[in-house]
């Protein structure tokens, strides 16, 4: 077996933060020893990544990622620990570094390659592939001061992602230009996956980590949380992130006596992708399964606003006058929303199953399923969403 | 990073510099150091109709005025034009790159964020931009000695590539260092334009070096001779050198007395290689003060 494209051994990292930085002689004078505290932004972090494997590496904002990538790109240096990388590495910790506004698309393209590690050789001969795929063909003798921002994103990603590595680090850049452009670099990703190239992807998107990685990393305050198969993480990832706004969320809980088999999310569209459009019809079908028979069944949803945790709709079987029958097998129910009317956003899906008469929880799975929705108006408040519900036996 | 398809560990330890190794990294990326070049000047004179022209034209206008001046003011320095050109462009390429240097790494915060380089490529880039000023206006300053009749001065002239390397390894080796200090402590920049501009005055590029010479001759404080002390100012043995090989001669004919200093070429010779020497194991050591700072300048900045 080959040794792995990169080593990180217990690395920590620690950041000195001064209430006022000394960054004069006078004040590195008057105060001797400035006021200082320490803050560990990594401690202890190993893992390995084999060749030609890709990793995702996910955590909340401020739980290191972006410190390790620079650690292992080289740009930080560790307070302890080590980094061992073999073959030739190039990183993608921002779009178009060193873009200068006042130099042609061109003249940015050769800059902005130099600093990716291309030669002018290889720059020459990556240009007109970086310009289609940027679809600039057009304006690459302007200044860049000229292009919008989505014109310099695509520019940077185009230059990025031509260079030529064997290990590849992208901090938090895919989420730029519209979807198509969006799909165009997953595209590439999973080109350079072919190659066999080795891959650490640093990104708050974590459906992009369960399409694309073959493992992941979570980083919780500066530790390896989660490591190993990314759906895991993901899940893990998930639940620590809206746990920490409600401490006493628990994922999944219940008696069992009945449980939730599984819960689909479909569109008015009839799709079950896990982004739609404000005003889209939303089904959220639960199918059940008892372990023994239950005679007072309540099946009910509430879909939490991800911004802000707040429940922004939620509905359940008694309140719609439907009492379930005893019974002992499948049921399959289904909460139809005609128009999802919320604001663009991330939402969480909680689903629950529970006694009619005692309010005794049979199975219940807290913010377990989520979707986004793209392109709408904030509205703020609770409103009147219709729901119907229907039950069916399976 | 760090080219080829080697092992590269990275730990805590502030890596010793080797300067072999180090070179040919440095070399490895000069695509980055070409580039920042490249846009400096590209930067510095865009949007502007003569563009480069406008470096010749400092020189141009220099030579015009001070023409000018010597003639109206019947001065008795023998072409003064040429003496003060000589060494006033060796100066610039000194306090361009000094000023330019000690801003590099915090003009550049965004790119030492973000991108791993060696960083040394920074303070290089600005002296790049100033070495390409000064070719340009060497390149006037020669045209105008071989146009105006006053002609080249052939053995002088061998002292040239000497003073420039001296002027060279001491401009690298202070750039790295104002660099480096410059990221931690932001005086460096405002502290260097004073000494700038007092160093500029105890060197000889305005007033004629061989009045220094007769002023501190023979004179001492505490033992140590003051001619020596005014040498001792790197700058002022690498601009006698500059006119020595420019303005080549001693003794301007018709003049009552020396305006360069009264040495012969081999003296100069002798002491221009003991500044190179000495500015080469400067620049050892303020080399390696950058490399080991420079794996901090991502969270200085």
């Amino acid at each position: 077996m080959n040794p792995p494209a990169l080593e990180v051994a217990d690395v920590s990292k620690k950041f000195r933060l001064y209430r006022e930085r000394p960054s004069s002689l006078k004040a590195r004078l008057i105060h001797s020893r400035m006021r200082a505290e320490d803050f560990w932004a990594l401690r202890d972090v190993s893992f390995d990544i084999p060749e030609g494997s890709s990793l995702g590496l996910i955590g909340h904002n401020g739980s290191g990622k972006t410190t390790l990538l620079k650690i292992v790109a080289g740009i930080l240096r560790p307070t302890s620990g080590m980094v061992r990388q073999r073959g030739r590495l190039a990183a993608l910790l921002e779009l178009g570094a060193g873009f200068h506004p006042e130099l042609t698309g061109r003249e940015n393209v050769y800059l902005n390659a130099s600093f990716l590690g291309l030669s002018r050789r290889e720059t020459d001969a990556a240009y007109d592939g970086i310009v289609a795929f940027a679809e600039l063909e057009d304006f690459m003798d302007n200044q860049v001061k000229f292009y919008s921002s989505g014109m310099l994103v695509r520019l940077g990603f185009a230059v990025a992602v031509h260079v030529d590595p064997e290990v590849l680090l992208i901090d938090e850049v895919l989420a730029v230009g519209d979807e198509a452009f969006q799909a165009k670099c997953l595209d590439r990703i999973r080109q350079f996956q072919r190659d066999g190239r080795t891959i650490v992807l640093v990104t708050h998107a974590l459906d992009t980590v369960t399409q694309i990685c073959d493992r992941a990393v979570m980083l919780h305050h500066g530790e390896v949380h989660a490591a190993g198969a990314p759906a895991d993480v993901v899940r893990e990832m998930r639940h620590v992130l809206l746990g920490t706004t409600d401490p006493g969320f628990v994922p999944e809980e219940g008696t069992r006596q009945a449980e939730i088999a599984s819960v689909e999310l479909i569109w008015g569209s009839g799709s079950s992708e896990t982004a739609m459009r404000r005003g889209d019809g939303l089904t959220i079908q639960v199918d059940v399964r008892t372990n023994e028979p239950v005679a007072d069944l309540d099946v009910d949803f509430q879909i939490l606003d991800g911004a802000t945790n707040h429940a922004v709709l939620d509905s359940r079987t008694s309140s719609h006058g439907i009492s379930i029958a005893r019974f002992d097998g499948k049921k399959r129910v289904r909460f139809r929303i005609g128009s999802f009317p919320y604001t663009a956003g991330k939402y969480w899906v909680t689903v629950g199953l529970s006694s009619r008469e005692t309010g005794r929880l049979y199975h219940v799975q807290t913010q377990r399923y989520g979707f986004d929705v793209v392109d709408a108006v904030r509205i703020q408040d609770r409103i009147d969403v219709p729901v119907d519900v229907e039950v069916e036996d399976l | 990073m760090r080219g080829g398809a080697g092992t590269v560990v990275r730990t805590s330890e502030p890596s010793k510099l080797r300067v072999r190794r180090r070179v040919r990294e440095v070399y490895a990326r000069r695509e980055v150091l070409l580039n920042l070049v490249r846009k400096e000047l590209k930067v510095k004179y865009t949007a502007s109709f003569l563009g480069a022209m406008w470096s010749l034209l400092n020189p141009v206008v220099f030579l015009a005025v001070f023409t000018f001046v010597v003639k109206i003011t019947n001065s008795s320095f023998a072409h003064f034009p040429i003496y003060l050109l000589s060494g006033l462009l060796a100066w610039n390429l000194f306090s361009v790159s000094l000023a330019g240097g000690a801003r590099s790494v915090i003009d550049n915060a965004n790119l030492v964020k973000k991108v791993a380089f060696p960083r040394e490529v920074l303070p290089l880039s600005a002296i790049g931009v100033a070495l390409v000023d000064f070719v340009l206006q060497t390149a006037v300053l020669l045209l105008f000695i071989l146009v105006s009749g006053y002609g080249i001065h052939l053995p002088e002239l061998a002292i040239y590539p000497l003073a420039f390397a001296t002027l060279l390894v001491f401009t690298l080796a202070l750039t790295f260092w104002v660099a480096a200090l410059n990221v931690r402590y932001r005086d460096i920049q405002h502290l260097l334009n004073i000494a700038l501009l007092v160093w500029f005055w105890m060197t000889p590029i305005v007033y004629s070096g061989f009045l220094v010479q007769d002023l501190l001759s023979g004179r001492s404080v505490l033992g140590v001779s003051l001619w020596g002390l005014y040498l001792a100012n790197p700058l002022a043995p690498v601009v006698m050198g500059f006119q020595r090989a420019l303005y080549g001669v001693v003794l301007p004919a018709g003049a009552d007395r020396p305006v360069l200093p009264d040495v012969s070429l081999a003296w100069l010779a002798v002491v221009l290689a003991i500044v190179l020497v000495a500015s080469v194991v400067f620049l050892l050591y303020t080399w390696r003060r950058f490399f080991e700072l420079s794996g901090d300048f991502a969270e200085e900045l």
